[in-house]
Formats: C-alpha cells, structure tokens, sequence
C-alpha cells in the first residue's frame, strides 16, 4: 500500500495552489457544517456557567431520561449482537438459495424513515392496532410505554452489527473453522475459540455503532412514546422536550451528554478502524 | 440408536455446525421484529381503499410536505455530491496538519442523535447563531424557512457521499492516471476524463444514500423548520401530525408512499453498488 515518498513531482500530482485551494475549501466547508453545530452544543450548555449546567444535568428528570436510555440500549445492543453474529454465520459460512435477499432484507430497516419505524409499531400494538384489541383485554401496554421504546429502538438498530460483521466473517473464510473441527473441537468450541476472536474488532465496532444509534434515537421513539415527563422520555426526547419549554441551557446540557457520546463513538470507531489496519498490516 | 447414524457421518467429510440454528434463529428474529411489522403497515393500506388513499394524499397539505421533502432532499444531495467530493479528494490525497481529525468528524451526522443536530442547527442558523446573523444581515433567512430544512439534510446526508466515495479514491490505480497524463493530459482532464467516469457510481451511490436518508429524516430538520403547515411542514411531520390526531389511515397512507419511494430507491442502490463493483472488476482485469 505505502509507496516510497518521492521527491520529485509526479504527473499525477496536483499543483500546489490546487492542493491548498482544496484543502482549505474542504476545511471551511467541515468548519461550517460539522464543528460549528459541535461548538454550538457545549456554547448553549455552559450559556449560563458550569453551576447551572450541573445542576441541569442532575435534574430527577434528566436522570430518569438517562435511565430509560440505558434501559433501550440494554434491549437492543444484546438482541441485535445475538442476531448479528447468528445471522453473520448462516451467510458466511454456507450456501443457500435466497441468500442475497436475506442480506437486502437485514438491510431494509435503514431505508425506513425514523417516523414511518415507529408507526409500524403503531399499526400493531396501538389501541387501534392490530393486536390492540387483545393488548387491551390483557392489560398490557406496548404504545406509549416502555415495551415500544425497546422494540422501536431495536428495529432502527437492527442491522448495525450483522452489517459490521458478516464481510469480516466472510474475509476469514472457513479454513480455520474447517481445522478445528478435524481437531475434534465442537461447533461451539470452534465459534468462541476460532470464529469471535477473529472477528473481535469488526464485533466491538458494530456495538459501538449500534449503541450509538441506540441511545440517540429520536424520531420512531418520538412516535411510541407518550412523552410524559419523569415517564416515558429518552433522553433525545428530554431535549426535545426542554427545548420546546424554552429551557435552552437545559436542552443543551442534555444534549451535551449524547454529544459527548458522540465522540467517544467517533473516537472508538477511529481506534477500532486503526486496530484492524494494523492486524491486517501483522498477517 | 444414534451410534450407527454417528459412524457414518464420521466417514463424510467434515462440515461446519450450526446451519438450521443460525439461520432459523434469523429469519425468525427477522420476521417477527422488522418483516412483520412492515407487513402490517402494507396490509393496513391495503383496507384503505383507493380512494379513501387518494383523499389523504392529494390533500394540499400533504402534497406540499411531500413537495417539500423530495425537493429538499434533492437539492441536498446535490449539494453534498459536490462537497463529498471535495472531501472526499482531500481525505484521500493530500496530507495535511488536523486531517486525522476532520476524518473522524465526517462521520458526526451519524454518530450524534437527530435531536441534538436539530437543536444544534436550530442554534448556529438561528438569528442569534455564529452563521444565522450573518446570513440574516445578507438577506437570507434560514431559520423556518425551506433553506433551512435543506441546510439540516446537507448535514446529515454528507457522510453518505464522502463514505462511499472515499473508498473508490482510495484504490484508484496511480498507473490509469500516469497513462493519461503521459499522453499529454492536464490535471483538469485527467480528472474529468479519467477520474470522474470511475467514481462516477460510487458518487450515484452516495446521492441515492444521502437522497434517501433526507427524504425520510426527522429530527435534525423538524427545530429548525418551525413545522409550518404548507410552507416548512416535511413528509415525516405530516405523518406525526396525523397520528396526533389519532388518523392512523391518514398516517398510513402517507407512509405507504414514502416507503414505497424509499424501497425503490434502496433497490437502485444495489443496483449501482452491483454496476460499480462490475467496472472496478473489469478495470482490474484490463491489463
């Protein structure tokens, strides 16, 4: 890949004044539409001092908010690790008609719009919903309650890890599995021992991303939640919710805890891409 | 019992585990948690009636929100092809001092909540914002305008294009470029000559993506367009008005088209990631 640096300007290099001109072009521009509105953020926090911005993050609300976060993301990350991984090794390691559809079909809940994923949620276990009748006899609430915060959030995160895994499962091929298992090693021997540590870094960054989208999820959670206060709010939807109140410190410090999520997901994703440029560079 | 059966299958060759339980477990998970659900949506239209459906869509509220999302979402796009590009080249090429940085931060529109990007926007467009006032004193108004939802949706389709473009950059053969310029091409016509028809899918690609996510987004445009019915009002926030009001068939209708325009859209995506898999393979084999 690295070629040898050469002092000499090749053909294919651009002039110097188009180099400058490009890169300062691009900085501006990612100045403008990606660090101003990150700037904008910590501004609109600290707006009225540090004092004021601690005491709105420890508000019993906020902290509520953040709880049912955690809760969301406890559901989804594991249900759609289990998927991923399940999924990632019927695709990769057979051959069955009907494979490239199911790879389309892991794909569909993306192209969904965040509304239309909570509406369908809706559609189902609303009042008026297909199963509503019957959620309603059995005193069990799905819409405007915690259940649909889960299962909304697990739909729009559904297809982060499988996405991150199944090309890295596939690049390993299945000569090591095959190996093991002439070793005498059984199938689940071979997956813990062979399959996810190859995988780890692929693994680890298809959570990050999943938890990331988990946590953040604002439009399919806006639908299915009642938006009561102390309640049912994510902590998008407290945002949502203080900005709407014209509380603008208190929107902005709650959002400052997801930007800074954010980050750290920015910051992993950096390593994570790092870490496996370098294992590849070691083979 | 099982013994004999076992001594046989012993003697075959040895094949890898798992195959009923991992695909089983996914198709079940996959249909209950998103095939379901979606069919639901599909099936409940269906009870709507043809005209009952053409009631809600060709209501001028609606048909202006839909206007609206699809021409935002287009313009955006564009824009963010030409940006993506840009961002693209100088990721790719150049080396410069902050360029691990702004790597990273390409990818911030999908990293940070929708919620936060609107309330963000809503603050540097604002007429109180570091870019809003000076766009104010210019004339230009963004804030509860359409210039305002497509500013959001340049935001959140970017990384869509610089991600799919970037890759393609990467791999470019250093050896095509040499060709042209040693037969006496410039820079410029390298570029468009040479460059431009090889990137070309990728950039289809990431128009698509970035086409798709902004015609369906919701939270990152819905602070700073204000929502007003006829003039700011998107597709999505037509769709939350009419559950508001309990009109789950308005709902669904509306809905029905957007998916239907955003499943079209993800098909001609794999179509493009197919063409251009198909010309980096035929580049490589041409000698």
């Amino acid at each position: 890949m690295s070629r040898v640096p050469a002092r000499r300007k090749l053909a294919t290099e651009d002039p110097i004044f188009a180099k400058v001109l490009l890169t300062v072009a691009a900085v501006i521009f990612l100045g403008l539409f990606l660090v101003a509105p990150l700037v904008a953020v910590f501004q609109g926090a600290l707006a009225n001092g540090v004092t004021a911005y601690l005491h709105a993050i420890r508000q019993p609300e906020a902290i509520q908010a953040i709880e049912l976060t955690l809760t969301a993301a406890a559901f989804a990350v594991p249900l759609n690790l289990i998927f991923g991984l399940a999924s990632s090794w019927a695709i990769t390691k057979f051959e069955f008609p009907g494979k490239s559809i199911l790879i389309a079909l892991i794909e569909l809940p993306v192209a969904v719009s965040p509304v239309i994923s909570g509406l369908i949620f809706v559609l189902m276990f609303g009042t008026r919903g297909v199963l509503g009748p019957w959620l309603v006899a059995h005193n069990l609430k799905v819409i405007f309650a915690v259940p649909g915060i889960i299962m909304a959030t697990t739909f729009v995160t559904f297809p982060f890890i499988a996405r991150e895994v199944m090309p890295t499962m596939q690049s390993q091929g299945t000569e090591e599995e095959q190996a093991a298992l002439s070793l005498g090693a059984n199938g689940w021997q071979v997956f813990w021992k062979v399959t996810l540590p190859n995988v780890r870094w692929a693994l680890i960054y298809g959570v990050i991303l999943c938890n990331a989208r988990a946590m953040g999820e604002f439009g399919a959670v806006s639908v299915v939640s009642a938006h009561i206060r102390g309640r049912t709010n994510t902590l998008p939807l407290y945002v949502e919710l203080l900005y709407n109140d014209y509380d603008f410190v208190g929107a902005f410090a709650a959002a400052s805890l997801l930007t800074f999520l954010a980050l750290v997901t920015l910051v992993a994703k950096s390593v994570a891409a790092w870490w496996t440029e370098r294992s590849v560079a070691l083979y | 019992m099982g013994s004999p059966l076992q001594t046989k299958r012993r003697r075959k060759p040895r094949v890898i585990p798992g195959f009923g339980l991992t695909l089983g477990y996914s198709l079940a998970y996959l249909s209950i948690l998103v095939l379901l659900p979606l069919a639901t949506l599909f099936w409940q239209s269906s009870k709507l009636g043809w005209s009952q459906f053409w009631f809600v869509i060709s209501d001028p509220e609606v048909v202006s929100a839909m206007k609206l999302s699809f021409t935002a979402s287009f313009v955006a796009a564009l824009v963010n092809v030409v940006f993506g590009l840009l961002v693209a080249w100088v990721l790719a090429r150049y080396k410069f001092p902050g360029k691990r940085f702004l790597d990273g931060i390409v990818d911030l529109p999908f990293a940070l909540p929708t919620s936060v990007a609107g309330i963000a926007l809503a603050a540097v467009y604002g007429a109180n914002g570091f870019l809003g006032g000076w766009l104010e004193a210019h004339g230009i108004k963004v804030v509860y305008t359409a210039v305002g939802v497509t500013l959001a949706l340049v935001f959140i389709g970017l990384p869509f294009v610089v991600r799919t473009v970037q890759p393609v950059m990467e791999e470019l053969e250093q050896e095509t470029e040499e060709a042209a310029a040693s037969l006496g091409a410039g820079r410029w016509q390298t570029f468009y000559r040479v460059i431009l028809p090889t990137i070309a899918p990728a950039l289809l690609t990431g128009f698509a993506l970035a086409f798709a996510r902004g015609v369906g987004e919701y939270g990152s445009v819905v602070f700073i367009s204000g929502n007003l019915p006829m003039k700011t009002e998107i597709a999505p926030v037509a769709i939350m008005s009419k559950l508001e009001q309990f009109n789950n068939p308005g709902a669904t209708a509306i809905a029905l088209v957007m998916l239907t325009f955003s499943f079209g859209l993800l098909i001609t995506v794999h179509f493009l990631q197919w063409w251009s898999g198909k010309r980096v393979r035929q580049l490589r084999s041409t000698p």
